[in-house]
């Protein structure tokens, strides 16, 4: 072998292991900000207008990355649990500024705006004012009289602007019916169990985004039990009606025939009665904890 | 007229051999990959996202070709002194330069047809069968041709007189500055006399307003863009053009070549 | 010599027909070829461009049709600039020229004329058969005309086997012949070559002599730039000197040696056992051979005294400068006015 040959071979082991080293060694500086980003938020430049100047004639492609942002910010801190969604608000806030049409940033951010920790950032007033700009930008989207409604209804407990919201956006032609009958519900009584179930449930069948739809879902898990307990309580009732007492256990309902088999919550315990003859959630099933993180 | 074609015809084939059309192997494998992985961002923006990204492309990539290629047209000539012997044929300056520009926005058209291409097959991959609104995204294409037409006609301008650094310098500035002409046009500050604000409001004016063929958000959203505008800003183009094109002109016509 | 006359034509061309028989057009005694009057370029330079330099002032010149001119000149002497203005790629400052009686503003002069200039770079990403194709175009000719062309002029300076390899692989020679096509390729009535010798070997050179001749023999009139004094002598009809911009002589290459004649020269041979003539002090012998040099009054003088010593006269013959020691003079006398200016203080 010949000089040129031995250099060559020299080489190529020298940027072989050179990429290799480089390869570790990214994956430990990895590690490190990692731990950094964790600790602190970052978002350096703030002023959607700002940003909106910068992006020239691009406006909807950086909208597009802002809306990145938004996801993977949201699943991030949803992944580990993190209750603090501080930035949720501003990301959203520069995406329907440098693009007012992209809905899904509207209807994702409502949702996640509003709901109350650990699910969203719990700032119901914000999702107000990005369904408002929304619906300024994009009046025929009668979905976001929805979005509104539900914001409303559920966090803000304001039920008169509730009623109005799903009024006016039943207006559209393209609503679906429900919406004016769910207007005037709500206008006459306020909050109810039956009410809030089919609202979720109507987000539930109708969302694409599979981050609403799962919260969606935990929401209905939730709404299930207070309906479950809700009609065994009324046929508890039915059977001291009955019989002049109270059953104690949950059997004795099922053997008087109002129940046909042992009622089971969504994720198969058993519901028990409790002191006074209630309905409860079993002990052991997880929704106890979920119920009760609700409540704080 | 031959004369132009003559020109044109050459310049284009200069800009093919220069692998310049190459960039279209570069965008294709940016559409493929936004493709793949515009469904891991969220469901429901795909189109948006593919139409925004390669809109985008089809600006920035027509940017830099017509910016870099635009100065070089008279510049790479002047300095290779390939000029002298084409000048010295019977052809007259003007022709030249026309020749030049014409060729380069020929490259440029087939440059972004072929990305247009590329936008809709990836476009077709996310979201089959395509709908009528997709169409628009051809007008929007349309219109940054003409913006990139125009650019070519400037950055000709700044290479008859001054050297190719500053030419792309002034050229990406004066796209830069047209952007903000509307925001200019409608400045509102308190220290501003009503003279100054009337002058800002005659600059906004006479740059080239680079905002009319900027329809990408529209677009992108299966919005249409009305008839109208899509004629004026052709016939705004054209006129712009061709002041930049007559100034080059002649500028060039007395240039003394080194 | 017959003369005759071209009924039509505003400019009454004089035709001129040669020892041969064969007709040359325009035997230009009306209408020189190119006509150069007062031309003069100024350079702006320096801090803020406030001065200004004079590459050409005042050129007066003309080449007559079907002449050989050549010019010449040391380097920066304004050669190139005078070219480069004729074919209108600077433009004067003052003055005025005319091309075939048209004025050099005119850009369909450019027809009949066909220019290469110095140090040629053409499009490094064509062949020579394209690049010849596109100048072809500007000059109006057909389809099938520009590839008959084309071939007849690659075949003449020597490119038919590289005709389909792209300029970036040439030689510096080669870029010279293909800059020497294009010039020829229409046929002109004028051929401006600047410096058409530089970057070719003995061979090459040779060849563009060559085609200089022809082009002279076909009654084109050739006007070329260059330093190679020697290629002037046996190619040119007049030559035109420039030194600092300005003119310094004009004329037939014998002409402007013959200005300035050094005296006469006698060879000569004595007889071992004659006298001596006086004159042997001034002469140089090599051998049996006598030279010597004296001014022309003197001629008649020193043969007298040679008959007298019976010595064998062997050549008399006149001292003419080579043209390099004109145009040597020249540039002195040139240094030597510019320093005086400097020196002055003006």
């Amino acid at each position: 072998m010949n000089r040129r040959a031995i250099a060559g071979v020299l080489l190529g082991v020298m940027i072989t292991v050179g990429l290799a080293g480089v390869w570790q060694l990214q994956k430990k500086i990895d590690a490190q900000k990692q731990a950094l980003r964790m600790e602190r938020d970052e978002l350096t430049l703030r002023s959607p207008k700002l940003i909106q100047k910068m992006s020239l004639e691009y406006t909807p492609l950086v909208a597009a990355l802002y809306w990145t942002r938004v996801v993977q910010y949201y699943g991030e801190k949803h992944r580990f649990g993190h209750r603090n969604l501080e930035l949720l608000w501003p990301l959203l806030d520069i995406t329907t500024t440098l693009d007012p049409h992209l809905m899904v940033a509207y209807r994702f951010g409502s949702t996640f705006l509003s709901d109350a920790p650990p699910r969203g950032a719990g700032e119901p007033e914000k999702g107000v004012k990005l369904l408002e700009r929304g619906l300024r930008a994009n009046p025929e989207q009668w979905r976001l009289y929805q979005d509104l409604g539900n914001v409303y209804y559920f966090d803000e407990k304001n039920y008169p602007k509730a009623a109005a919201a799903f009024e006016e956006g039943s207006k559209n032609p393209k609503a679906p019916i429900w919406m004016k009958a769910m207007a005037a519900k709500i206008a006459a009584e306020g909050e109810s169990t039956e009410t809030s179930y089919f609202l979720w449930r109507d987000i539930y069948q109708t969302t694409k985004d599979p981050l609403v739809k799962k919260n969606a879902e935990s929401h209905l898990r939730l709404l299930k039990v207070d309906l479950d307990l809700k009609e065994i309580n009324r046929l508890a009732d039915e059977y001291e009606k009955r019989n002049g007492r109270r059953a104690a256990k949950m059997a004795e309902l099922v053997q008087a025939g109002l129940l046909k088999e042992m009622p089971v919550d969504a994720d198969g315990f058993p519901y028990v009665l409790g002191e006074g003859g209630k309905a409860e959630l079993n002990l052991r099933s997880p929704l106890l904890e979920e119920k009760l993180m609700e409540n704080k | 007229m031959m004369n132009v074609w003559a020109v044109a015809t050459n310049a284009f084939r200069e800009a093919v051999r220069d692998r310049v059309l190459y960039n279209l192997v570069f965008f294709a494998l940016l559409m493929m990959g936004a493709a793949i992985l515009v469904g891991q961002i969220s469901i429901g923006v795909e189109d948006t996202v593919i139409i925004s990204l390669g809109l985008s492309a089809i600006s920035i990539i027509g940017l830099f070709i017509a910016v870099f290629i635009g100065v070089g047209l008279v510049s790479k000539e002047m300095d290779k002194r390939t000029l002298y012997a084409l000048l010295a044929k019977p052809v007259e300056r003007w022709q030249f330069l026309l020749g030049k520009f014409c060729g380069l926005v020929m490259t440029l058209a087939v440059n972004t047809a072929a990305m247009a291409l590329g936008l809709y097959l990836a476009l077709w991959t996310v979201k089959h069968p395509l709908e009528k609104s997709d169409a628009y995204v051809l007008v929007a294409v349309y219109l940054i041709l003409l913006k990139l037409a125009l650019i070519v006609a400037l950055a000709m301008l700044f290479s008859c007189f001054t050297t190719s650094f500053l030419a792309i310098l002034f050229t990406a500035g004066i796209y830069v500055a047209g952007l903000f002409a509307e925001d200019l046009r409608t400045i509102q500050a308190v220290d501003l006399s009503p003279t100054t604000m009337k002058m800002l409001r005659g600059i906004s004016y006479l740059l080239p307003n680079f905002e009319n063929f900027s329809v990408m958000g529209a677009v992108a959203h299966g919005r249409g863009v009305p008839g109208g505008l899509v004629g004026q800003a052709t016939l705004y183009a054209l006129v712009y053009a061709t002041i930049v094109l007559a100034a080059a002109a002649m500028v060039f016509s007395r240039r003394n070549l080194k | 010599m017959l003369w005759g006359r071209v009924a039509a034509g505003a400019q009454g061309n004089a035709w001129r027909v040669d020892v041969g028989g064969r007709v040359l057009k325009n035997a230009g005694m009306s209408t020189p070829a190119i006509e150069i009057e007062k031309l003069s370029k100024e350079y702006p330079y320096g801090f803020l461009n406030l001065k200004t330099k004079k590459s050409l002032e005042d050129l007066t010149m003309r080449v007559d049709t079907g002449d050989v001119f050549g010019f010449l000149g040391p380097n920066g002497a304004g050669k190139s600039t005078t070219i480069k203005l004729l074919m209108r790629l600077i433009f004067p400052t003052s003055g005025t020229a005319r091309i075939l009686g048209k004025s050099i503003e005119d850009v369909s002069m450019h027809q009949q004329v066909g220019y290469l200039p110095e140090q040629p770079y053409f499009y490094d990403y064509l062949t020579a058969a394209e690049v010849l194709d596109y100048f072809a175009r500007f000059h109006g000719l057909t389809e099938n005309d520009r590839k008959a062309r084309m071939e007849k002029m690659l075949k003449k300076v020597g490119l038919e086997t590289a005709k389909k390899i792209q300029l970036r692989k040439y030689s510096k020679g080669m870029l010279q012949r293909v800059g020497l096509a294009q010039a020829i390729l229409h046929d002109p009535e004028v051929v401006v070559l600047d410096e058409p010798m530089s970057g070719l070997d003995p061979l090459g050179r040779r060849e563009v002599r060559d085609i200089i001749l022809e082009l002279k023999k076909d009654g084109r009139t050739v006007l070329f730039s260059t330093h190679v004094l020697s290629d002037a002598e046996m190619l040119c009809d007049r030559v035109g000197v420039i030194v600092g911009g300005k003119l310094r002589g004009v004329g037939a290459p014998g002409e402007l040696v013959g200005i300035q004649s050094h005296g006469m020269e006698i060879l000569f041979e004595l007889r071992t056992e004659g006298n001596k003539p006086p004159l042997l002090s001034r002469a140089t012998r090599t051998g049996e051979r006598y030279r010597v040099q004296l001014p022309e009054a003197e001629l008649y003088g020193a043969l007298d005294e040679l008959k007298a010593a019976e010595a064998r006269i062997l050549n008399v013959a006149q001292l003419k400068p080579t043209l390099e020691e004109v145009f040597m003079d020249l540039v002195e006398a040139d240094r030597a006015q510019a320093s005086a200016v400097d020196v002055s203080g003006k």
